[in-house]
Parts: C-alpha cells; structure tokens; sequence
C-alpha cells in the first residue's frame, strides 16, 4: 500500500508530503505518525508541506487531528512550508488548525522544537 | 447567458483516486485558461470539496468541467452531479460547522466562498447537483 515516508532526526519526526493526497493517505499518515511517536519516542513532529498545492477541510483536519494526538502523547507538531496561495485559501475556505503551530521552513520549525515552551 | 464549451469534460466520481485526477484536471484546465495562481488553488480546493461530498454523501457521481464565456468574460465551470439521497435541508448544509461526515463541515460552505458562482439543486430521494464557476478578472 501507498505510504508517505516518516524520517527520524534526532527526537524529532519528520514528514514531507510530496503526492497530491487523497483521503486514505491522509488516514494511514495519521495512524502511521501516532504509532511512530510512540515508537521512536519522538518528541516533536514537523509536517512539510512545501510541495502540497492545496490544502482542503479533510486534510486540514488530519493536521489538526494529529497535532492533537501527539499532544497527548506528549510530542509538539509544527506545520511547515505552506505556500501563500494555500494559506489565502485555507483563510478563505474558514479552515483554522486549531492547536498547530507553524513554521515558514523545516529550518525554523526545528528552532520552534528546540525552543522550551 | 453562458456559453457551454462543446470540448467539456466528464469525469467520474467513484473513489478517492478520482478526486486526485478530478483535482488534477481542474488544474489544468485553470492553467490551460491563464487563471492565477491564488484562482487556481481555489477553485481546486472548492473542487476538492464539493468531489469528496459527491463521493461519500453522494454515494458517487459525476463531475462536469466546461469553459464559460460571458462577453468577453472567460471562466471555468463545474457541476457535480449525484443521485445519491439528497439534501433534505440545504440551508443546514450551507452553515458552517455542520457535518454529517468526517469532515469539518466546511465542504459546501467553503466551496461557496471560494467560487465565483454557486448554485445547489437537491431534494430527498432525487440526488443533488451543485455547479461552481470561476471567472477570470479582466
């Protein structure tokens, strides 16, 4: 089955999304992150989606969900690389991730990582 | 009064797949019409939307691409068609926050407000027909 691959740097987790998702995808990479959390006992998780070019509810939604659920398992997820023309969109659309925190880049996500809250 | 393109598209709502290439298709359609980046993306999100709706309220269906013309006006439209079990309620479906599915209960309401034009025909038992349109600023 189709999967987007999840890269470990250090304590951190790290996911770029480079296909055009569709919805089941969107439900393994969520399932997929969860357990991995768990698993590398990752404390921090940084979602890129510089190569994404749209961001519609159900996507945002799996964002949203699984910066919930690394919340309770105590790891921090950054958004990172939204392109202006999905965030006038998602503004638009009446689309606000509730509880995720963004980065312009991977490189400031990390630093919003590191950073103690 | 538009005018339907004859060279229209169809093209088939029955699994998750298709949105990807229903997505994709509306992107190059928008391309292939000049519109800009910011138009592009958000006429293929309303169309990523309105397609998961079709698929899983719907039940699957169909979904027209055609170019409009209005004048001197151009634009890109889009009709989803199902014959699924309809809308009993339109105005509920139109309000934010309100889902019967997974999502956020921002399909419709969101698709709305991304597209130029909006317009949704259902009734229970007869399916439902919602048509988007995008025109290019002069």
């Amino acid at each position: 089955m189709e999967r987007i691959p999840i890269l470990k740097m250090g304590d951190l987790l790290l996911v770029t999304i480079q296909v055009d998702m569709h919805d089941r995808l969107a439900m393994t990479l969520q399932d997929d992150l969860t357990a991995r959390i768990v698993k590398d006992r990752a404390r921090g998780v940084l979602i890129d989606i510089s190569a994404l070019d749209i961001v519609d509810s159900f996507i945002g939604r799996m964002i949203s969900n699984t910066a919930a659920m690394a919340r309770v398992l105590d790891a921090r997820t950054v958004l990172v690389g939204m392109q202006p023309a999905v965030a006038i969109t998602l503004v638009e659309l009446g689309l606000t991730l509730h509880g995720v925190r963004t980065a312009l880049n991977v490189e400031q996500g990390v630093k919003l990582l590191q950073r103690p809250e | 009064m538009n005018q339907y393109d004859v060279a229209a598209l169809n093209l088939p709502i029955r699994s998750d797949e298709d949105v990807v290439r229903l997505r994709q298709s509306v992107r190059e359609q928008m391309i292939g019409a000049g519109f800009s980046l910011i138009d592009q993306t958000k006429m293929i999100t309303a169309a990523s939307e309105l397609a998961r709706n079709t698929l899983r309220y719907g039940g699957g269906g169909e979904a027209h691409l055609h170019k409009l013309q209005n004048g001197l006006r151009r634009g890109i439209g889009l009709t989803f068609v199902d014959h699924g079990p309809g809308i009993p309620d339109i105005a509920q479906a139109l309000a934010d926050g309100y889902s019967t599915g997974g999502g956020m209960g921002l399909g419709l309401s969101g698709a709305k407000r991304l597209a130029d034009e909006f317009d949704i025909e259902s009734a229970p038992g007869q399916g439902t027909t919602v048509k988007i349109s995008k025109w290019k600023p002069f």
